[in-house]
């Protein structure tokens, strides 16, 4: 008797008890489940939840690999043990040293984030009653992605719980909530640990550790040198699309997200609608912000030169836009569900993002400030999207009558 | 007990769980969110609401009959604010560096939903003596979710319980910052409280299903 064979026999066992809905969990996440259909099918459609949620899960996994690489290259660039890449497939990223530190310190945070997450998934599914739904699944990959590499794993354990029980199971479980629980996890990190969530000591390993030691390790970000009036640092136009640069674990390649967009794209899984309006939002604001600097009105003395200057396109290069437009504004449970909302809900996104990006003080980036933002105000903006679109049907009718 | 009757014991303990006029009636809010980052001016604002509520409750009843009722929200507004400035006055005397720290939220008592909803639903219509008890006991709800709302926040947001470091010294790293905690700066900042009140607000109807209401 086979593994499937043992569950099966589990699920039997403990049908219509409390423990049910774990092992179901267990059972249809590994197997296809033993009762089909014997009879023809009516409908036949490919996309089931787990379908879809695997999707994204791929279309992740290259960020997420890429993101163990770069976190152990930073730390090499840094230490001076490899020189800098300068091609995509160049052997300085792509090494054994690399891969080992960096899976050192980036597989403990998918680990913890799925464990903590499933288990709470699990306690609530038994206490509900409910089956065991798969929406962590994606979360619990996001998360990861989303924080510095150096977090300690009891805050993202903490961060997760909260995540979790009071951005998703209060309002009743997956496809219920409100704000995208990935983005949850990291605001609650980023108000309540902000000194591990921003700066200039986090964004690569060891930067914390190593501080006032004459091999220190910097960690500042592209987004933290421009706030403070530094310009970009070493960092080329180059490594910046390709992703060779510190930021959080996985939004550094805009390559890789391009591609993952290009997945959920294809299989019409992330709308493209918002992805597009959300980029056009943060170009929009950039060139509002270029024309402020060309007019004269803000000057080099000002604290916001740095980011204003920024020509606009070079904004969808630096910090997480890409990453949130791609994979966060993206959650179909959170995002406005009408197309025109679409479109108003992606260019609010990216307009809010740069201005918080550019005036926020004490910390250079708003993506996922704005996303959460509109998040809120998505279901307002399907309202009014809907009566305008009724009113505009009952102007039409009584055109039609008279 | 011979001074309280069955019915005026559950004047003051209703208020206490099943009634609590900030969990289930859900007013006094603001106040709620607003001074609850430590526990000391948490139980100073509770101690303040339940004199100017006990005393004002009392005020309005013997007065119920006399107030016309066209001006009766002016008559109750002026007797909360003569007894939230005595407060205000004896904080000010006797405890300067506390009623700096409650700052503007003293005088906003005024303002607390709670206070003039006793006034209207309760002290208009009974007299002094319930009065008094329904004062009490509803400013001792009030207290009460205070109280634990400031425990868990300025333990976790600081790590101290009325100023004493409980959880070791988190600059010269003893106790549990020996091992690497940090305090949690969201459990400082107001909307931590609001989440705080729901999650007591989620305990309290899942442990009686009779509080939630229908919609």
């Amino acid at each position: 008797m086979g593994l499937k064979q043992n569950l099966h026999t589990l699920k039997m066992k403990y049908k219509g008890t409390k423990m049910a809905p774990a092992f179901n969990a267990i059972h249809t996440f590994l197997y296809l489940p033993n009762e089909t259909t014997h009879n023809g099918t009516h409908i036949k459609a490919a996309d089931d939840l787990k379908r879809t949620m695997n999707m994204v899960i791929m279309s992740l996994v290259p960020c997420l690999l890429f993101g163990i690489f770069n976190a152990g290259y930073q730390y090499n660039v840094q230490t001076g043990d490899v020189t800098k890449a300068l091609s995509f497939f160049s052997t300085e990223f792509w090494n054994f040293s690399n891969f080992t530190i960096g899976a050192w310190k980036v597989l403990p945070l998918v680990v913890v984030s799925y464990g903590v997450g499933l288990i709470v998934e699990f306690i609530f599914a038994v206490i509900k009653g409910h089956e065991v739904e798969e929406g962590y699944l994606v979360t619990g990959m996001l998360v990861p992605l989303i924080v510095p590499v150096d977090i300690p794993l009891w805050m993202l354990s903490i961060a997760v719980i909260f995540g979790v029980v009071i951005g998703k199971e209060v309002f009743g479980g997956t496809g219920m909530n409100i704000l995208n629980p990935a983005l949850t996890i990291r605001a609650f990190l980023f108000f309540a640990y902000p000194t591990w969530m921003s700066g200039d000591k986090v964004w690569v390993t060891g930067a914390v550790d190593t501080v006032g030691q004459p091999d220190a390790i910097s960690g500042e970000t592209i987004l933290g040198s421009l706030a403070q009036n530094n310009g970009f640092g070493d960092w080329s136009m180059m490594d910046q699309f390709l992703g060779f640069i510190p930021g959080s674990v996985g939004e550094t390649s805009k390559l890789l997200i391009v591609v993952g967009a290009l997945i959920l794209i294809l299989s019409k899984i992330g709308s493209w609608r918002i992805i597009l309006s959300t980029l056009v939002g943060a170009l929009s604001m950039g060139l509002i912000f270029n024309g402020v600097v060309n007019a004269g009105w803000v000057t080099e003395s000002s604290k916001f030169f740095g980011l204003m200057n920024v020509d606009f396109w070079q904004h969808l290069f630096i910090g997480s836009i890409l990453f949130g437009a791609v994979y966060m504004a993206t959650d179909p449970v959170t995002a406005s569900q009408t197309n025109k909302g679409k479109w108003i809900y992606g260019f609010l996104i990216g307009f809010i993002s740069i201005m918080i990006r550019v005036f926020n003080p004490a910390y250079p980036e708003g993506v996922f400030l704005a996303i959460l933002l509109m998040n809120v105000f998505a279901p307002t903006i399907d309202h009014y999207v809907l009566e305008g679109n009724i009113k505009k049907r009952a102007k039409r009718l009584k055109l039609k009558t008279a | 007990m011979g001074l309280l009757s069955k019915k005026d014991t559950r004047l003051i303990l209703d208020p206490l769980a099943d009634d609590n006029p900030i969990t289930i009636q859900v007013l006094g809010i603001c106040s709620a969110l607003a001074i609850t980052a430590q526990l000391k001016p948490s139980i100073v604002m509770a101690v303040s609401v339940i004199f100017v509520l006990g005393l004002g409750n009392v005020v309005i009843s013997l007065m119920r009959n006399i107030i016309p009722s066209k001006i009766r929200i002016i008559v109750q507004l002026i007797v909360v604010a003569t007894l939230v400035i005595i407060v205000d006055q004896v904080l000010k005397a006797f405890a300067y560096e506390l009623s700096k720290e409650l700052s503007v939220f003293i005088g906003l008592i005024i303002t607390n939903c709670i206070i003039m909803g006793r006034f209207e639903a309760f002290a208009l219509g009974n007299g002094p003596w319930k009065a008094f008890l329904d004062g009490v006991g509803n400013a001792l709800g009030y207290g009460v979710i205070l109280i634990i709302v400031g425990f868990f926040r300025e333990l976790l947001g600081s790590g101290t319980l009325f100023g004493f470091k409980v959880l070791g010294d988190s600059v010269e790293k003893t106790g549990l910052y020996a091992i690497g905690y940090e305090n949690n700066g969201f459990m400082v900042l107001p909307p931590m409280a609001l989440i705080v009140v729901g999650i007591i607000i989620w305990v309290q109807r899942s442990r009686n299903s009779a509080l939630i209401e229908e919609n």
